[in-house]
């Protein structure tokens, strides 16, 4: 035994701090993407590989009458066209809403009988060059029949309008309520309205949709760039084959955003990669990838809030409705989001609130961050601001009458179980603005407001979530982590590296991570709904816990100590004793130990989330898991010659619970606010009829270096999530409260409210004309 | 399409290939080279993902054809690093400041930044943010980005160059 311990110098005994969590190391993704040689859904090359392209729809809405596609196979070079009778089975069902009561709509793979939005894949084809491919898609003469299209959700809802789907135009129609909110608003001392409207938005991922598919094995691999591995069993029901014939790689994503959530590229690669048995690139390009990808659903929001005259909330009536575009997509999930925050972090005893998803010939709508709980922080903190302006308190009063608190219920009727930091992260964020700035022109104004928002992390309850992860420690003290989480980019692989480093001791460096594949990974569900470090983490957390627990009872014989005693720490468990003689096995000689005798070195490990059931007639019930919390602060220059906005400053505070990896939470966050920042004032996919106005990057403007000023952070760490360790999510939950931010920022400047997105200059000088036309109330809203 | 024969000097060797007249310089070096630092993000030259830098100057590789170029020097990021190093110091500086988060367009970004601080030995952080307005990134909110560069250019004016 002596042999195989050794005396350790220092001894740090029985200490709680973490030393690997809560530290920022730069491993692991970060080193490859600073070489240039990670490699992305494109960067993938295998012998006889064609190159695949879709023949998309140019028409919202039509009837197809006939698909010449002669010219196009004749083409030299030409491998493969198919249309929708090439597809085994045609029909993508997402049924998003988990059986609470959506339409059964499905989408198809390639369109048959008509098109329904502009973007629609008609036809595919294979081709030896990638210029080719693109060459035959011009080929292929598709004949289209006008039929009358809907392009506006509140159209949509007429009952004389054009039908999307026979089945109906409202996919889905949710309802949440407690309390009598008509009897309350009724004996409300002051009742405030107001109607907000957001826009389409585009993700705008650096990387397009992109990936690889070959045939082995009698075995389907796609290598591509998703958010979502479990889409195999999808592609199998397409192919018609058994899910054990369909295998899904995801490449490291050069951004997704909730656009690679859905499908993309997958089942357009299995049909040309399963017909021509050859493999098959597809990289969309980014005119392709702005037309037809998914887009965020643009909302029209109506709130009516009554208040008692000293501020407190009594009522809120609220209706949403969100454009779908053609087909379901996540529509019914993100309404339904968008329903259940809709008054935001506010007590309100009697709520109404209903939410619609709307079909249209609109490009479809589904996953982006923030996924229905970012629209509606633009409509509850526009009306708490009113609500101040009318009683005159001030936006911090207001808030401070009304805030939620944990043990309050929300309007689910679920009780708030965790901390809620929310006047700690306002208190930062105002502070970080500093003192007052100094308009740089006569005709510019100075203008500061702030916003709060809570953002679910996790899937609704009802979904039943869980994640799995199988770690190893090797013989020479390594340790393999394989989980089918995917990375999008925040370091969803490299913090299970240092969240399992912390429990088993094993350095970073002699960690490796495995994600992202069907056959190889114990599934952990998709990347999204910020739930992959709460579930996924929590599975490592706990599935450490128990191989440390297996591994403990071998090292305490040893070592001749209680195992609850051991220290896992540098490659080692040791002793921590006090006497100062620590004694330690490095992980490789516990690790053949174990071995001879028998004990597993591995553990393949479940992780469940609490579950619950929602009832969508009574509007009550389990959704979200647990909520995180902030608040942004923002000042402003407004020309009111140009109507251009500046950001002078800004600083987002949030609590996470407890930090995993800073550098990586602050990333989170100060692109969160860029990209909040961008649908604030600039961001606009607008469509007439139908058809993009912008499908460039040169057209459809994201934010650059030169619209973003230094995004302070903040961090609050309260130890109450239901992350591992405590952590809360904070994918999604930055982007939330920036327009609001800017809007009331916007109104101090100028003394109007602005009620749509994206305040663009144009807007900007209609609300200042309006203004001058005396066409504003007193409260900045508009008449 | 005729393909002709075009030498490609690549981070200091020649590589000859066949390419057609239409061939995108992009392409050439992501496809033919197997150069996997070299990336298409928009094809119109707006973004700055697929950045090289051309005979020391930062262009986009959407914009060329692979037969426009030869003779000239073509750098890529994976051509930074000196041959005795793992990599070049902006390299370490976008990894300590956590500068990339999917790191799709952290070459490109490199490569422009690497080109300012050439000519501008002490960038003021406006300075960064007008050279790199060329550049979309769509995860950092640009902060670290910004950080990352100063930094650069400061360690290099340590490195008794300049200063």
């Amino acid at each position: 035994m002596v042999a195989m311990t050794e005396a350790i110098e220092s001894a740090p005994a029985g200490t709680t701090e973490f030393t690997v969590v809560g530290n920022s190391p730069a491993h692991h993704d970060f080193q490859d993407k600073v070489q240039g040689t990670l490699r992305y859904g494109a960067d993938w090359k295998l012998p006889g590989m064609l190159y695949g392209k879709v023949v998309r729809s140019l028409q919202p809405c039509a009837r197809i009458t006939a698909i010449d596609t002669s010219a196009a196979r004749e083409l030299p070079g030409v491998v493969a066209v198919l249309t929708a009778s090439d597809v085994p089975f045609n029909k993508v069902v997402d049924n998003a809403s988990g059986g609470l009561g959506e339409l059964t709509v499905a989408q198809p793979v390639l369109a048959e009988d008509r098109v329904r939005y502009t973007g629609e894949p008609v036809a595919l084809i294979a081709a030896t060059e990638p210029e080719i491919a693109a060459a035959a898609v011009d080929l292929v003469d598709v004949s289209y029949a006008d039929l009358p299209g809907i392009f506006d959700p509140e159209e949509a809802l007429e009952p004389e309008a054009p039908l999307v789907h026979e089945a109906g135009n409202v996919l889905v129609n949710w309802r949440i309520g407690r309390g009598d909110a008509a009897a309350a608003m009724a004996a409300a001392d002051v009742v405030i309205t107001g109607e907000y409207r957001s826009q389409h938005v585009e993700h705008a991922y650096l990387e397009p949709e992109s990936g690889v598919g070959w045939s082995d094995n009698g075995v389907l691999t796609l290598r591509v760039s998703t958010q979502v591995i479990e889409h195999a069993s999808q592609i199998a029901r397409i192919l018609d084959v058994s899910e054990n014939k369909v295998r899904i790689i995801a490449s490291y994503m050069g951004g997704g955003f909730g656009g690679k959530e859905d499908m993309t590229v997958e089942p357009y690669l299995a049909l040309l990669a399963w017909h021509t048995q050859r493999p098959v690139r597809m990289v969309w390009d980014r005119q392709e990838s702005i037309l037809a990808s998914t887009k965020r659903h643009p909302f029209v929001m109506r709130y009516r809030t009554g208040a008692k005259a000293d501020g407190t909330l009594l009522a809120q009536e609220i209706d949403i409705i969100g454009d779908a575009g053609a087909y379901p997509c996540l529509s019914a999930r993100v309404l339904f989001a968008g329903a259940a925050l809709a008054a935001g972090p506010y007590r309100v005893p009697n709520i109404t609130t209903r939410s619609r998803a709307v079909f249209t010939n609109n490009v479809p709508a589904s996953a982006f961050r923030g996924f229905g709980a970012m629209q509606v922080v633009f409509g509850y903190e526009s009306q708490m601001d009113k609500l101040a302006e009318r009683l005159g308190l001030t936006p911090t009063e207001i808030r401070d009458r009304n805030q939620v608190s944990k043990g309050d219920t929300i309007p689910t009727g679920e009780s708030l179980h965790t901390a809620v930091e929310l006047t700690a992260t306002r208190d930062l964020a105002l502070a970080r603005l500093g003192p007052r700035s100094t308009a740089t022109g006569p005709g510019c104004r100075v203008g500061r407001g702030f916003a709060s928002g809570m953002q679910p992390y996790g899937r609704t309850i009802w979904f039943r979530d869980h994640a799995s992860v199988w770690l190893t420690l090797q013989t020479d003290g390594s340790l393999l982590i394989r989980s089918g989480v995917t990375d999008l980019g925040a370091g969803q692989a490299a913090s299970l590296c240092q969240i399992a480093s912390e429990v088993l001791g094993a350095p970073l460096e002699e960690i490796s991570v495995y994600i992202g594949d069907t056959a190889l990974n114990p599934p952990a569900g998709g990347t999204f709904a910020t739930r992959q470090l709460y579930m996924s983490g929590n599975a490592v957390l706990s599935g450490a816990r128990e191989l440390r627990d297996s591994l403990a009872a071998v090292a305490a014989e040893e070592l001749g100590v209680p195992p609850d005693t051991l220290v896992w720490r540098d490659g080692m468990v040791r002793t921590a004793d006090s006497s100062g003689q620590n004694r330690g096995i490095r992980l490789a000689e516990l690790a053949q130990m174990c071995q001879r005798r028998g004990v597993s070195t591995s553990n393949l490990h479940t992780w469940r989330a609490r579950g619950g059931e929602f009832d969508p007639e009574a509007g009550q019930g389990d959704s979200f898991p647990d909520y995180t919390y902030g608040t942004h602060a923002a000042e402003v220059e407004v020309d009111t010659e140009t109507g251009v906005v500046r950001v002078l400053k800004y600083a987002a505070s949030h609590d996470v619970g407890q930090q995993i990896n800073p550098v990586r939470v602050q990333g989170q966050i100060q692109g969160g606010v860029m990209q909040g920042l961008g649908y604030a004032l600039m961001e606009d996919h607008a469509l007439i009829d139908g058809q993009p106005v912008s499908t460039l990057f040169a057209n459809y403007l994201i934010p650059t270096t030169m619209d973003m000023p230094d995004i302070e952070v903040d961090v609050v760490e309260s130890g109450e999530g239901c992350g591992p360790l405590n952590a809360r999510g904070i994918g999604e939950p930055p982007v939330g409260p920036c327009a609001a931010a800017i809007a009331s920022a916007i109104k101090d400047a100028i003394g109007v409210r602005p009620n749509r997105l994206p305040i663009t200059p144009e807007r900007v000088l209609e609300l200042i004309d309006e203004q001058a036309a005396g066409r504003v109330a007193k409260d900045g809203d508009h008449e | 399409m005729t393909k002709t024969q075009v030498q490609l000097r690549v981070n200091g060797r020649t590589h000859e290939l066949w390419v057609g007249t239409n061939r995108l310089l992009l392409d050439a070096l992501h496809d033919d080279l197997g150069m996997a630092d070299v990336r298409y993000g928009c094809g119109e030259g707006v973004c700055g993902t697929c950045t090289i830098l051309l005979d020391g100057e930062p262009v986009s590789a959407c914009l060329l054809f692979a037969v426009q170029v030869e003779g000239r020097e073509i750098t890529t990021l994976t051509g930074l690093p000196a041959a005795d190093a793992e990599s070049h110091p902006i390299q370490d500086c976008f990894l300590q400041a956590g500068a990339a988060q999917c790191g799709f367009c952290t070459p490109g970004m490199m490569l422009t930044a690497l080109a300012l601080v050439e000519r501008t030995e002490r960038p003021t952080r406006e300075d960064i943010r007008y050279e790199l307005v060329g550049n979309l990134c769509r995860c950092t909110g640009y902060t670290k980005i910004v950080d990352a560069v100063e930094e650069y250019a400061c360690r290099r004016r340590g490195n008794g160059s300049h200063d």
